[in-house]
């Protein structure tokens, strides 16, 4: 009988059923990972299958391409920290719906788990928006339209890179960019290795990444970013 | 051999909440065996029950009277209205006996997975009786989970523009609850709703 024994975050949970429900996991080596759990509407349960929290999983099934069930324990409880503050809980349900949106099942992506799980412990910190960003522009790499922003993708130059080109994802220098400026998305300073943020760069960011998730990644299933994103940064926005 | 009448009542009894084709069998029996006592009185009470509950257009309650027995009541509270995200959470508050203000049922909570938007529920109607100059107080119940935390934040925004002031019920310990059993959500919830005693 397969099973295996990882660290995951909880990215969804679907009712199935009663009492049963079906989890889909954020795990560090088995990628986006789904499986049932007896009694998760339960009161000892419900608690546990927040999305955001870390929990330490086993999945068990008679054979491998089963759905399989999942026996889970919580080892660190991120929703209720954020539940309080109305950006990060907006953050981290966005985070968690896009991750599940856009992962595929059972493809290990490692380097999306640890940046999640940064992620989730930045919120306890002031730098936690812009984390966000860097977690959204990791996840565009994960899934294969990593954004270069080293150099400038018309004259190669590394220095005064303001733009990024909406088609290429790559960055753009002030002169190069300058009679094209109008449709060009802005590179926030932070991105630029700029230590100072304030909301107005967040905006930028939240611009920048959706618009490659947007046209990118959600325009292939027809669909529009999910409703917690588009809040996100219409709270941004103020 | 079972009869399609039979049949028929096993299919809408495995339709109701919490059973099966297997526990609509064993209900559908015991009706049937209890004829008299049991499946005529029931009967009658679906068909009155169909014919005579209508929703509350005020506050989303179910009730036999347009508006229900509770908006219609002069001597509650007018200057409060608790918000619940279903029926069942209105009858859970009001089994307290501790509320005696207005009720508005919002018919679920903002779901990012589910894309349940705010015009899927009944927010705009409750922004629109937050503006009643009698309204003081909004007062959110709803579920200490991420969706529930979402709404009750979207409310609050939602709700600034009526004026009233808007509060949420506390989370931590419950009654009985024992703080080594307890997951360490709750006990940091609790901790920073903690209150001088």
């Amino acid at each position: 009988m397969p099973e295996w024994q990882d660290e995951g975050i909880i990215l969804s949970v679907r009712g199935h059923g009663e009492t049963g429900g079906v989890v889909s996991l954020l795990t560090r080596a088995h990628g986006r990972a789904m499986g049932y759990i007896y009694g998760a509407t339960s009161s000892r349960m419900r608690g546990v299958l927040e999305p955001g929290n870390l929990v330490s999983v086993l999945w068990q099934a008679k054979s491998s391409d089963q759905l399989g069930n999942f026996t889970p324990e919580l080892e660190k409880s991120a929703a209720a920290d954020v539940m309080d503050d109305p950006l990060k809980l907006t953050a981290m349900q966005s985070a968690c719906v896009l991750a599940d949106k856009t992962l595929p099942e059972r493809e290990n992506h490692p380097g999306v788990f640890e940046g999640t799980k940064a992620l989730m412990a930045s919120f306890a910190t002031d730098i936690w928006a812009a984390t966000y960003i860097y977690w959204e522009i990791g996840l565009l790499r994960e899934l294969g339209f990593g954004l270069d922003l080293s150099k400038c993708a018309a004259t190669g130059a590394v220095d005064n890179l303001i733009y990024v080109s909406p088609k290429s994802g790559c960055a753009v220098s002030a002169a190069a960019g300058e009679i094209y400026k109008e449709r060009l998305l802005a590179l926030p300073a932070f991105l630029r290795g700029a230590g100072e943020f304030g909301d107005a760069d967040i905006l930028e960011g939240l611009k920048l990444t959706g618009h490659f998730l947007r046209h990118r990644v959600f325009a292939l299933s027809n669909s529009d970013l999910p409703e917690s994103r588009l809040r996100l940064e219409e709270k941004f926005r103020g | 051999m079972i009869g399609a009448e039979i049949e028929h009542l096993i299919k809408l009894l495995a339709r109701l909440p919490g059973y099966g084709p297997r526990s609509a069998r064993r209900a559908a029996l015991h009706l049937l065996k209890n004829r008299e006592s049991l499946m005529r009185p029931m009967s009658q009470a679906l068909t009155v029950a169909a014919d005579v509950i209508v929703a509350c257009p005020q506050c989303h309650n179910l009730d036999t009277s347009s508006p229900c027995s509770v908006c219609s009541n002069p001597a509650r509270d007018g200057s409060q209205i608790c918000v619940v995200e279903d029926i069942s959470d209105l009858w859970a508050v009001e089994k307290t006996g501790a509320y005696r203000g207005y009720y508005h049922v919002l018919g679920g909570t903002l779901s990012a997975l589910d894309g349940i938007t705010p015009d899927d529920l009944s927010i705009p109607h409750l922004v629109a009786r937050a503006g009643d100059s009698a309204v003081r107080e909004v007062i959110v119940a709803l579920s200490a989970t991420i969706d529930g935390q979402t709404t009750a934040h979207y409310l609050s925004e939602a709700l600034r523009a009526a004026g009233v002031t808007v509060t949420q019920l506390a989370h931590g310990v419950p009654i009985g609850g024992q703080i080594d059993y307890m997951d360490d959500g709750t006990l940091s919830t609790a901790l920073k709703s903690r209150k001088a005693v």
